[in-house]
């Protein structure tokens, strides 16, 4: 093996400036994906993190997945029936049954919280915002979300102690120009104006929850949406957020109503995560494949030029398989040094995009980037690395393998 | 049993339509210890001839024995390593890795054959060269050497293993005629020392200067 690695090291030795280009191909390939990943799974994973601290995990509607039946579908099913001039009733929205589900969820491991949710329009002065305003129980809803924690000007206890308060998301808030103990006119769908006191302000980082979400009292929300002792969410935490999918399934084939886990809620999200890393996994593999053509190229070239050496070779004596062995190690030599160079790069461009201090309002609001510093990407950049240069080396390694030495020797003299 | 002996060995080339014979009917027994040189004019298969023997080309058809082997019937890796502990070649072209240096050069095939230890393979390298007549600078490159220097250590790396037969295709084919001389000194004093030599040449004197002629004639041996 020695001798075989003395002739891999002679001959990319021979070539240093190719050698450098193949590794640098690599290099690039490796570190960008290092970066890339550190950019993208940090800003995901923080996203997510926010988004399940700053959203109940799980969230029962008034709403049905599939619209509801009429009668006369139910009695004859499967046949052909002909409805004209349906006219559907006028249903009050809200869970009708939900003191009973409340009640049933009692003795879960969820944490669950009351809410009614509605629409509403906040006028201050000459400014005029829709938003959402969320009806709450206080003591319930700080065991659900985030909300006490992300409160920083004002306090959710305040809902309590003042007549008509409302807790506004800050960017809401900055619309507005409204702040701490301003009052606002609120309206409602329904034509209901009440006059409210803003009590807090909060700051979830997820700007979709900071610019448009409100919270008051229960009971104003249903003052408002002129529904008294009705609410249309329940919003529910459970222990392991990761299981949120099958138990929002459950949930709802057990009672009835949509409940949607906070994937469904952020699916669009979500999905844009899923082409994001489609977009750079695709990017990245194209680096790599054109640092395979590099290696491809430097060992065919090295085997073009090193014709008689192989013959030589294969005359002393040494096996297919030596020879094979000669080429492949030069292109895990140029795999692995590309790769160890990608992870310096990779670590580089990782502190640089850290040291970067920048104010951008995306899905969530940040000072920087946020990075993921796992060695996950580490990992696979170098597995990814390694096999492409590992393929790129083994066709042109074959062919020096089975090389005719007499027709090499012939031709020399 | 002759060291290598050979029945019936034909080597006939496939290419294109026409078969072209190289080498046909080719019978030959070459004793420990001799000096043989295969001649011919050129074209009449001494190179072909020698390729065979030497297992860098397969036969058509004959038999061909190495020192008790069936050595046409071996697979390719056994063939490899026969040739790595029993053969030594010498080309007309030294065929010497340039970036390695002249001992780095001689010791590649006891790296291979992985006998002896470093040191060992360091000593015997030395000693070869020195016996052929490169007394200093066993860490040049061979574009730092004249031809005939270069084809001397050729000649060392083909003994390195100790080989059984050492075979020599055109060895003078681009040396000038005094070095040439030197080559064939050299493996003058290799028979006198028991060392079984064949060796291709087309120089009429220098094959004056063997124990035995091997005259081939359009593939076939003659006289």
């Amino acid at each position: 093996m020695g001798l075989v690695l003395e002739l891999a090291l002679g001959h990319l030795g021979q070539r240093k400036r190719q050698t450098l280009v193949s590794v640098a191909g690599v290099a690039l390939g490796v570190g960008f994906f290092i970066g890339m990943m550190a950019l993208m799974g940090g800003f995901q994973q923080y996203f997510i993190t926010q988004v399940i601290d700053s959203w109940p995990h799980i969230i029962i509607k008034d709403e049905f997945r599939e619209p509801a039946q009429q009668p006369v579908f139910r009695a004859y099913p499967g046949a052909a029936v002909r409805l004209d001039s349906l006219k559907p009733r006028d249903e009050l929205k809200g869970i009708r049954n939900a003191r009973e589900i409340l009640a049933a969820l009692e003795t879960s491991p969820y944490a669950t919280a009351p809410t009614l949710r509605t629409q509403v329009f906040y006028r201050y002065g000459a400014r005029e915002v829709a938003a959402t305003l969320v009806g709450i129980d206080p003591k319930r809803e700080v065991q659900v979300t985030q909300l006490a924690r992300d409160i920083n000007q004002g306090s959710l206890d305040a809902l309590y102690s003042t007549a008509n308060g409302v807790i506004l998301g800050e960017g809401l808030a900055k619309k507005l120009g409204a702040s701490l103990g301003d009052m606002l006119s609120v309206t409602s769908p329904v034509g209901a104006v009440l006059k409210m006191k803003v009590v807090g302000i909060f700051n979830t980082g997820v700007t979709a929850l900071d610019n448009f979400e409100s919270y008051s009292l229960i009971k104003k929300a249903q003052v408002l949406a002129a529904r008294a002792n009705v609410i249309n969410q329940i919003r529910l935490r459970i222990p392991d957020v990761s299981l949120a999918r099958q138990v929002a399934q459950d949930l709802e084939n057990r009672f009835g109503y949509k409940a949607e886990s906070w994937e469904e809620s952020y699916s669009n999200v979500l999905g844009l995560f899923k082409v994001q890393n489609g977009v750079m996994y695709s990017a990245v593999g194209a680096i790599l494949v054109v640092a395979a053509f590099g290696i491809f190229n430097i060992i065919s070239t090295v085997i073009n030029e090193k014709r008689r050496d192989i013959a030589i070779l294969k005359s002393i004596g040494l096996a297919e398989g030596d020879i094979k062995a000669v080429f492949m190690i030069q292109g895990l030599i140029l795999g692995l040094v590309g790769t160890l160079l990608g992870w310096v790069l990779g670590y580089g461009l990782t502190e640089l995009l850290a040291s970067i201090r920048f104010n951008m309002e995306g899905f969530v609001r940040t000072q920087g980037f946020i990075l993921d510093r796992s060695l996950k990407p580490y990992a696979v950049a170098a597995l990814f690395a390694m096999l492409s240069a590992t393929c790129a080396a083994w066709l042109p390694a074959r062919k020096a393998a089975r090389l005719n030495p007499v027709d090499i020797i012939r031709g020399a003299a | 049993m002759a060291l290598l002996q050979t029945r019936g060995l034909t080597r006939i080339l496939n290419d294109g339509p026409q078969a072209v014979p190289l080498v046909q009917d080719i019978d030959l027994a070459v004793q420990a210890g001799e000096f043989v040189a295969i001649t011919g004019p050129s074209g009449s298969g001494k190179s072909s001839l020698l390729y065979l023997l030497g297992l860098l080309d397969a036969p058509t058809a004959g038999e061909l024995w190495i020192d008790g082997q069936n050595a046409a019937r071996l697979s390719a890796a056994e063939q490899a390593r026969l040739r790595l502990g029993k053969l030594g070649f010498v080309f007309q072209f030294h065929f010497l890795l340039p970036e390695f240096t002249l001992l780095q050069n001689v010791m590649i095939p006891m790296q291979k054959l992985g006998k002896l230890g470093a040191e060992a393979m360091r000593a015997r390298a030395t000693a070869l060269l020195v016996e052929l007549g490169l007394e200093s600078g066993h860490d040049k490159r061979p574009d730092q050497l004249s031809g005939g220097q270069r084809q001397r250590v050729a000649i060392a790396r083909a003994l390195a293993n100790d080989p059984l037969i050492l075979l020599a295709d055109e060895p003078t084919g681009n040396l000038d005629s005094k070095n040439g001389q030197i080559v064939f000194d050299i493996f003058q004093r290799l028979a006198a020392r028991g060392q079984t030599v064949i060796t291709v040449t087309h120089d009429a004197h220098l094959a004056a200067q063997t124990h035995r002629q091997i005259h081939l004639v359009d593939g076939r041996i003659s006289g």
